[in-house]
């Protein structure tokens, strides 16, 4: 059976200034899937996707989320954000409210929710992330790794089709790593369709059921893992590995 | 100078007067923060719009207000304007003081407003929240928060700042200090008792200040 198509983006291209860092972008993402997008800093991974929820406007190309092209100057990008959940870098979560005011106020304010039901809701997803004794909490008592897992409860509480993560374990303690992946991996399993751009290659190996390897604002390789590490098409792809799984 | 027992005397006797004086001034610094800050969020988010025209607005209002003294603002209010409108002396002060405390209060705001981090923008809209609700439940709070001692500083300032009210005859402190007096050929006595009123009104508004400072610093502890 064919799976849905969740994003399809064709002949995308974005600049800032002089600065071409999206070259003629072409990429689908299908339900269900977990595409790592991989690459050096500076190769436009982290711009693609933000250009998927329309943080940063493309200059042109088509972004087509679940099948509806969408016109940033006309559509309601809010209703497509609700769909497309975010974690960033650095978590951001609101340091003024507390570990479950910060998840139940985008459920609240913006779907209407009932306050109760966001309340249940919202200590249901602080269980799945291991959390559920920090509701009361404000942000800065909690560690890196429970900021992020709290940032992932909060995007997953919109109940979103599609989850982006933005490096989510790069401003972690090394220590703190495995916990947030090991929730995405959960999240994975669950059959979220997710697009992860993430250093940690040992996580795209496991989980990823694509790579996409970009480097210089193109995409250079878009293949299964098994492919990527072990038969990369390309000879930078063969130079990245090599300098990143130097073991 | 005086003597200590001659100013607790004074200060005594004439408890009423600069009690009822000292509510004037009340007001009048009450009316100039209340309407000082309303007047200083909008044009602090004239200022942030990144629409030309009404950054433009905002510019030439904070600039006109820091470019001229304030009691030429409250004399303009107070001749000129009352003259057409026929303000109250005591709207014509509140109004001038409040035009002028708007302006800082604008400039104080728009920083704190900008000193939030982008990443919190961003956490909203990608949750799907318009600019407008992120702005009012989730930058708004903080920079209110970051501005508030600046914010304390100038609450201060406006409230000496209403002494200038005596000009157009208001009876606040300074007015009732400097009348009192000369009636009585004490200056001394009388400003320095005017002076314990001022420290009084200054400390009961710092101890304010600090007590939003502390509840709102909840989240840092």
């Amino acid at each position: 059976m064919d799976k849905k198509e969740m994003i399809r983006i064709n002949q995308l291209n974005k600049s800032f200034g002089d600065l071409h860092v999206l070259k003629d972008i072409n990429m689908t993402v299908l339900e269900s899937d977990v595409v790592c997008l991989i690459g050096s800093s500076g190769s436009g991974k982290s711009t693609l996707l933000r250009c998927l929820n329309f943080l940063e406007k493309k200059d042109n190309g088509k972004i087509i989320i679940e099948g509806n092209e969408v016109n940033p100057r006309t559509d309601n990008l809010n209703k497509i954000r609700e769909k497309v959940g975010m974690v960033f870098q650095n978590f951001n979560l609101f340091p003024h409210k507390t570990v479950l005011e910060n998840i139940i106020e985008a459920p609240i304010n913006v779907k209407g929710v009932d306050k109760k039901k966001a309340v249940l809701k919202a200590k249901q997803l602080l269980n799945k992330v291991d959390l559920e004794d920090k509701s009361d909490v404000y942000p800065s008592k909690l560690s890196g790794g429970q900021k992020q897992r709290v940032a992932i409860a909060r995007a997953l509480a919109m109940e979103p089709d599609i989850m982006l993560f933005d490096e989510p374990t790069s401003a972690l303690d090394p220590e703190l790593v495995g916990e947030v992946l090991t929730t995405m991996k959960d999240l994975a399993e669950e059959g979220m369709t997710m697009v992860v751009v993430t250093h940690e290659m040992g996580f795209a190996k496991e989980v990823a059921d694509r790579i996409v390897y970009m480097h210089d604002g193109r995409i250079i390789e878009d293949g299964t893992p098994e492919q990527f590490f072990n038969h990369p098409k390309e000879e930078r792809t063969r130079e990245f590995l090599k300098a990143t799984m130097l073991k | 100078m005086p003597s200590f027992s001659h100013f607790f005397q004074i200060l005594t006797e004439t408890k009423g007067v600069f009690i009822k004086a000292m509510l004037l001034t009340l007001e009048l610094t009450a009316v100039s923060i209340l309407l000082g800050i309303v007047i200083g969020l909008v044009f602090a988010l004239l200022k942030i719009s990144k629409i030309k025209i009404l950054e433009l607005i905002s510019d030439t209002y904070v600039y006109l207000v820091r470019g001229t003294p304030l009691i030429v603002q409250i004399f303009i209010l107070y001749f000129g304007i009352s003259g057409i409108f026929l303000l109250p002396d005591f709207w014509a002060a509140a109004i001038a003081l409040a035009l002028h405390n708007g302006a800082y209060i604008s400039e104080i705001l728009r920083g704190a407003i900008q000193g939030v981090d982008k990443g919190q923008l961003e956490a909203g809209r990608s949750l799907g929240m318009t600019k407008a609700l992120t702005l009012r439940r989730i930058i708004l709070p903080q920079a209110f928060r970051r501005a508030l001692p600046p914010l304390g500083n100038q609450f201060i300032i406006s409230l000496k700042d209403s002494s200038l009210a005596a000009f157009i005859s208001m009876n606040e402190l300074f007015n009732v200090a400097t009348t009192l007096g000369s009636n009585n050929f004490d200056e001394m006595t009388y400003l320095l008792i005017v002076a314990v009123y001022y420290l009084l009104l200054v400390a009961l508004m710092t101890f304010v200040v600090n007590r939003i400072e502390l509840k709102l610093a909840a989240s840092d502890r």
